[in-house]
């Protein structure tokens, strides 16, 4: 920079600077008149000489001094909010109505705390949780389940398959699992039994994504096979289990259904929440809601994996935590869960599972 | 498949109300998705009985009509139907009525005269396409009684889900025989209106056969297991009577002609499809059912030239293809207003090959559906003798000849055997042997043979293809014996063999420390469109936006901070854990692998009033910290390192399992700046907690301000501090940067404290200035580090 008989000034404005952070309030105030003053601030004094210095040093000087200037507006704007936040703090509790000061509360997806409660209920009935792949064969979703190849159950499960460079395995095509039920092949493959295990995991379908359908959705799934299990049993744990997640005077009804993996079948309803039972539009006047399909394990599904059908009796059950949450909450539209809208997720922050 | 009540009733011989009917069906395995009334908006419309008729003064084609409608008074209707007669009685909508079309009656004048109200004719109460004139009343019903209660117009429809192991309900007579057993009374086929025809008996032949001098044949018995066919000559093929077509109408069909009609009629009822040829342009004087040939074509009923597919099975006449059988017949032998003779056909076609032709065309029927879930081939006789029967009713005709029955194998329905012990062990209670006879017969599984007291030997009906082994059986047990009678017993269990999966253990934690820190949780789609890098394609994806699985969780995530934007939201703080996909090579099955993955943007904290509602954004620092938590809980064997821009997750293998940094997306001018990490989640246990002695000793502190070069990172001061601290050394934290005046350029100044511990007893100032020397004299060794002086 070259020599300038103002040069000085400038460089001893600078070393104020660093005290204006320790500045009381009254100091602070003066110093920001003094320095940044309209009339008789010491910055603007200094652009005052700007036309009297000779043209190829006014853009530099220029530069210099506006500089200076941005750093002293933070340095003063900083020291008084520090100041604010210290005043705040000294002053008084007077208006106790004023809101109080929380960082952001976090929140657990309403699909995953049905999951969480579903898993948690059946943890206390001796179940694990386990889990499996995604991307699974024909024989683990469908064969291995007592699906007939090529018939009308098939059509219940619009599958997606992969696209394949080579000829399929020896388990058929790959396909997105259309449901987690070939996890319990897996766990029955994996060991001896008994088994009593609960499975969650997103599973898929070839539907739009529109208010009512997704491609991709959660399911959850259990199974419980031993020696001595009955449809008794399956009944009345999953009656306990109704009972636990929607209220201990829940009236619960099975009645036959049909999957090819389970015999008999059934699907569990509950009274509708709504209008307990008169009969409303969300339960299509039935005073009912569907709330999972069950059913003793298929004996060939058990002999698929090599558990003795004779000795090893069992039940299974698959629900939706997706409908289940759009029950609970009252949510119109699935979309709403597998988007991550922050006004809707917040919904759920905070409180309790 | 779609119900209705009344022909249900037709069966049962009793009223059902539908609300119980709905209860019943459910609780037989047949729930009801809706039920509608048939004949809507006919609530208004009561009995008129015509008293008085005389002509209009005004016009030549109206007439005056005075009309009883139930109440003291008598209406004065204007009416222009050229069938009206005193003495008569009519559908009647009084003034203020609606009509089904939707038309409001008012009091009004017609040249001149007052009408108050208006008799109707069949189409205006939506009841047909007869409108000659009003619709004429059988019977003795009082005038004012509710028009539709007099005309069984009340009669609803019960759409029902059919689960595709149960094809015995896909007609009527299948529903009936549950409700009959449900209701424990008798069922019988309804008897139709009419003089009961006379029909011919049946005789069953081999492959091929004659009737009324057409050759019939099956030329393929795999696909085509039992073919009969029968000729009526004299047919009068027109409108069917008001009762078909109720019938046709309430279970949502179009009425067509009565030989049609008869043919849906009966499929509706005993889940047998039928088809009438128009005798006259069959072509060689036979029919075949055979496999298509290649290349050969048809003209289907819609109007559509198709190409058939090879195996498929057809019905063929001396010309060729004369239909897709099954499926859909063709245009060339339809019945039409000219047709006299028909030829009919009912036969069983095979379900797998009707399943396989009808995915070929992309052409699903009533019929094909039915075939192909499986109709009762052992009934099919019974089902032309039904078809005959009403077509002679509504279309009159003989049977010019004996019916031909081609039914080359009829081999036994099956017989399985049923344990009682199996019905116990499955159900997990014992029932009594009565109970299971019972059931079955309900079902119409009659026992057949005892062979030992524990073991029944039963036959299997012909609707119930289903029923093919023991446990099929047991579930007709529990099924008619009642899911809601079996007790429910909660009953102690062992533990399973398997225990939590510890991916499951490593999400839940993650998860709820995340949302510990603030975060909320998504769940986004697992599909997407395709990275340039090469994802795992779909070979039928519903559509171009969900083709591929993702690689990674965070462009997923930054979507949705930008949906966020589109909706005025600034600050985002979101987390996902889920699956990624990558190819594998040298597998076909993708590599899967289980992430979590979070992005923050805007306020690092709600804003509040005490720092007048400002709060600073989130920074590359947050993030640095809540990667540094995020990967300690979801990968604790990686350490967290720096690289260009940002910070990476290593493992000591050198594996990186994680990234961390700052993201680009399209903002709004308003939005503040995003971070985003992903880390890969590790199946380990829980990090092990375990207790330090807590101090019972004062600690001393101090605070060094150094002047740092920018070339040595922190970290490396840090490092250099421990070494030489000594182990009194409690902790070292950088408290403050600087870079300003009275700093040289190039460099900064950082503030650090130290704090001094000995666990044994209190350090004097003199040992933690030695320290502080020692510390000083190594950083100006190892880095050029001084002290800041001014």
């Amino acid at each position: 920079m070259p020599d300038h008989d103002n040069l000085p000034s400038l460089e001893a404005l600078e070393s104020r600077l660093v005290r204006v952070p320790v500045l009381d309030p009254e100091a602070l105030e003066a110093e920001v008149v003094g320095v940044l003053g309209r009339k008789q601030g010491a910055l603007t004094l200094l652009l005052r000489r700007l036309p009297s210095l000779p043209p190829e040093e006014r853009r530099a000087f220029g530069a210099s001094v506006n500089a200076l200037k941005q750093r002293f507006e933070e340095a003063f704007g900083a020291r008084r909010e520090a100041l604010a936040a210290q005043a705040t703090e000294a002053r008084p509790l007077r208006d106790l109505t004023m809101p109080g000061r929380s960082g952001w509360i976090g929140g657990i997806h309403p699909v995953t705390r049905v999951v969480h409660r579903v898993v948690d209920i059946f943890r206390s009935l001796g179940f694990a949780a386990v889990d499996g792949p995604e991307v699974e064969d024909e024989w683990y979703n469908f064969l291995a389940l007592n699906f007939p190849a090529d018939h009308p159950a098939m059509d219940l499960h619009d599958t997606m398959y992969l696209e394949e460079a080579g000829p399929p395995g020896p388990g058929g095509r790959l396909l997105l699992r259309t449901h987690t039920s070939p996890v319990q092949i897996r766990v029955m493959q994996a060991g001896p039994p008994p088994y009593r295990v609960v499975i969650p995991g997103m599973v898929y379908r070839r539907d739009p994504f529109d208010p009512s359908h997704a491609p991709a959705f959660s399911q959850i799934e259990g199974l419980a096979v031993d020696e001595g299990i009955g449809l008794v049993d399956l009944k009345a744990t999953l009656t306990h289990f109704a009972r636990r997640f929607f209220g201990p005077h829940t009236a619960v009804r099975f009645r036959p259904s049909f999957f090819p993996f389970t015999e008999p079948s059934a699907e569990m309803d509950v009274r509708c929440r709504i209008c307990e039972g008169a009969g409303c539009p969300t339960c299509k006047g039935t005073g009912w809601m569907e709330i999972l399909g069950c059913g003793m394990v298929h004996p060939r599904v058990l002999e698929n994996v090599g558990v003795d059908s004779e000795r090893y009796t069992g039940w299974a059950f698959g629900m939706g935590p997706g409908r289940m949450a759009l029950n609970l909450y009252g949510v119109p539209d699935i979309r709403f869960l597998y988007e991550g809208d922050m006004r809707f997720l917040g919904q759920f922050a905070g409180t309790p599972e | 498949m779609n119900l209705s009540r009344h022909w249900l009733e037709a069966f049962l011989g009793r009223p059902l109300d539908s609300r119980e009917l709905v209860d019943r069906l459910a609780m037989l395995g047949a729930p009801a998705d809706d039920v509608v009334p048939v004949h809507a908006g006919l609530d208004d419309v009561i009995v008129g009985l015509v008293e008085e008729v005389r002509p209009h003064p005004h016009a030549d084609r109206l007439w005056i009509c005075l009309v009883n409608d139930g109440t003291a008074e008598r209406r004065n209707v204007v009416c222009g139907a050229s069938n009206v007669a005193a003495g008569h009685r009519y559908p009647f909508a009084p003034v203020g009525a609606a009509l089904p079309s939707g038309l409001r009656i008012e009091r009004r004048k017609l040249r001149g005269e007052p009408s108050e109200g208006m008799l109707c004719s069949a189409r205006e109460l939506g009841l047909g396409d007869d409108h000659e004139g009003i619709l004429e009343l059988e019977g003795v019903a009082a005038p004012g009684t509710r028009f539709a209660m007099t005309q069984a117009l009340d009669d609803q429809r019960l759409v029902i889900d059919v689960t595709p192991n149960r094809p015995d309900l896909l007609g009527h007579k299948g529903v009936a025989r549950e409700l009959a057993a449900s209701y424990g009374i008798p069922f019988r086929l309804p008897s139709l209106p009419g003089t009961s025809p006379s029909l011919p008996a049946i005789q069953r032949s081999g492959a091929r056969g004659v009737t009324d001098g057409i050759q019939v044949a099956i030329e393929d018995p795999a696909g085509c297991g039992r073919f009969l066919g029968a000729v009526v000559r004299g047919v009068r093929v027109g409108p069917s009577p008001e009762w078909l077509r109720r019938r046709l109408v309430a279970v949502g069909l179009r009425p067509i002609t009565s030989v049609v009609d008869a043919t849906n009629y009966v499929m509706f009822e005993l889940n047998q499809p039928l088809h009438a040829y128009d005798l006259a342009r069959l072509r060689g004087g036979m029919i075949a059912a055979r496999a298509a040939r290649s290349g050969e074509r048809v003209l289907t009923l819609d109007g559509q030239d198709r190409p058939l597919p090879a195996g498929a099975m057809v019905i063929a006449d001396g010309s060729g293809v004369i239909g897709v059988a099954g499926v859909m017949g063709g245009k060339g032998t339809e019945v039409t207003d000219q047709t006299t003779d028909i030829f009919l056909e009912c036969a069983w076609f095979s379900p797998p090959r009707t399943r396989a032709t009808r995915k070929a065309l992309g052409l699903s029927t009533e019929a094909s559906y039915r075939f192909e879930r499986g109709v009762d081939r052992w009934n099919a006789a019974e089902a032309l003798r039904r078809c005959l029967e009403v077509i002679l009713r509504v279309a009159g005709g003989t049977i010019s000849a004996e019916p031909v029955d081609l039914w080359p194998d009829p081999g036994h329905p099956a017989r399985i055997f049923l344990r009682r012990g199996r019905v116990t062990q499955v159900l997990g209670v014992e029932l009594p042997m009565t109970a299971i006879e019972e059931a079955l017969v309900a079902v119409g599984a009659p026992v057949v043979a005892k062979p030992d007291h524990d073991r029944l030997a039963v036959e299997v009906p012909g609707w119930r293809p289903d029923l093919v082994e023991e446990i099929d059986l047991v579930e007709e047990v529990a099924r008619q014996y009642g899911y809601d009678r079996l007790p429910s017993e909660l009953r102690p269990f062992r533990p399973g063999s398997v225990d939590d999966a510890p991916m499951i253990l490593a999400s839940d934690r993650v998860r709820r420390e995340l949302a510990g820190q603030g975060l909320l949780e998504a769940v986004t789609l697992s599909l997407g469109v395709g990275e340039p890098e090469g994802a795992v394609r779909l070979m039928n994806p519903l559509s171009p936006d969900f083709s591929c699985l993702r690689r990674r969780l965070l462009p997923g995530l930054l979507r949705e901070v930008e949906r966020n934007w589109s909706q005025q939201v600034r600050d985002v703080r979101l987390f996902e854990i889920g699956t990624v996909f990558h190819p594998l090579p040298g597998s076909a099955r993708p590599a899967e692998e289980v992430r979590v993955a979070a992005v923050v943007s805007g306020g690092r904290t709600p804003p509040h009033w005490t720092a007048s509602g400002r709060a600073p954004d989130f920074d590359g620092w947050d993030l640095k910290a809540l990667f540094g938590f995020a990967v300690a809980l979801a990968n604790p064997a990686a350490a967290v390192q720096v690289e260009d821009g940002g910070w990476l997750a290593r493992r000591t293998d050198g594996t990186i399992v994680g990234r961390a940094g700052p993201l680009t997306a399209d903002a709004p001018r308003w939005a503040g700046p995003v971070f985003g990490f992903e880390v890969t989640l590790a199946s380990g246990p829980a990090p092990v907690l375990g207790y330090r002695p807590l101090p019972t000793t004062p600690a001393s502190e101090r605070d060094l301000a150094l002047v740092v070069p920018d070339t040595i990172p922190a970290a490396d001061v840090i490092r250099t501090v421990a070494a030489a601290a000594g182990v009194e050394r409690e902790d070292s934290t950088v408290l403050d940067e600087y870079r300003g005046p009275g700093i040289p350029a190039g460099s900064r100044s950082l503030a650090i404290r130290l704090r001094f511990r000995s666990p044994g007893r209190t350090l004097q100032d003199r040992e933690v200035d030695e320290a502080v020397k020692r510390i000083v004299r190594a950083l100006e060794r190892a880095h050029g580090i001084t002290l800041r002086t001014a």
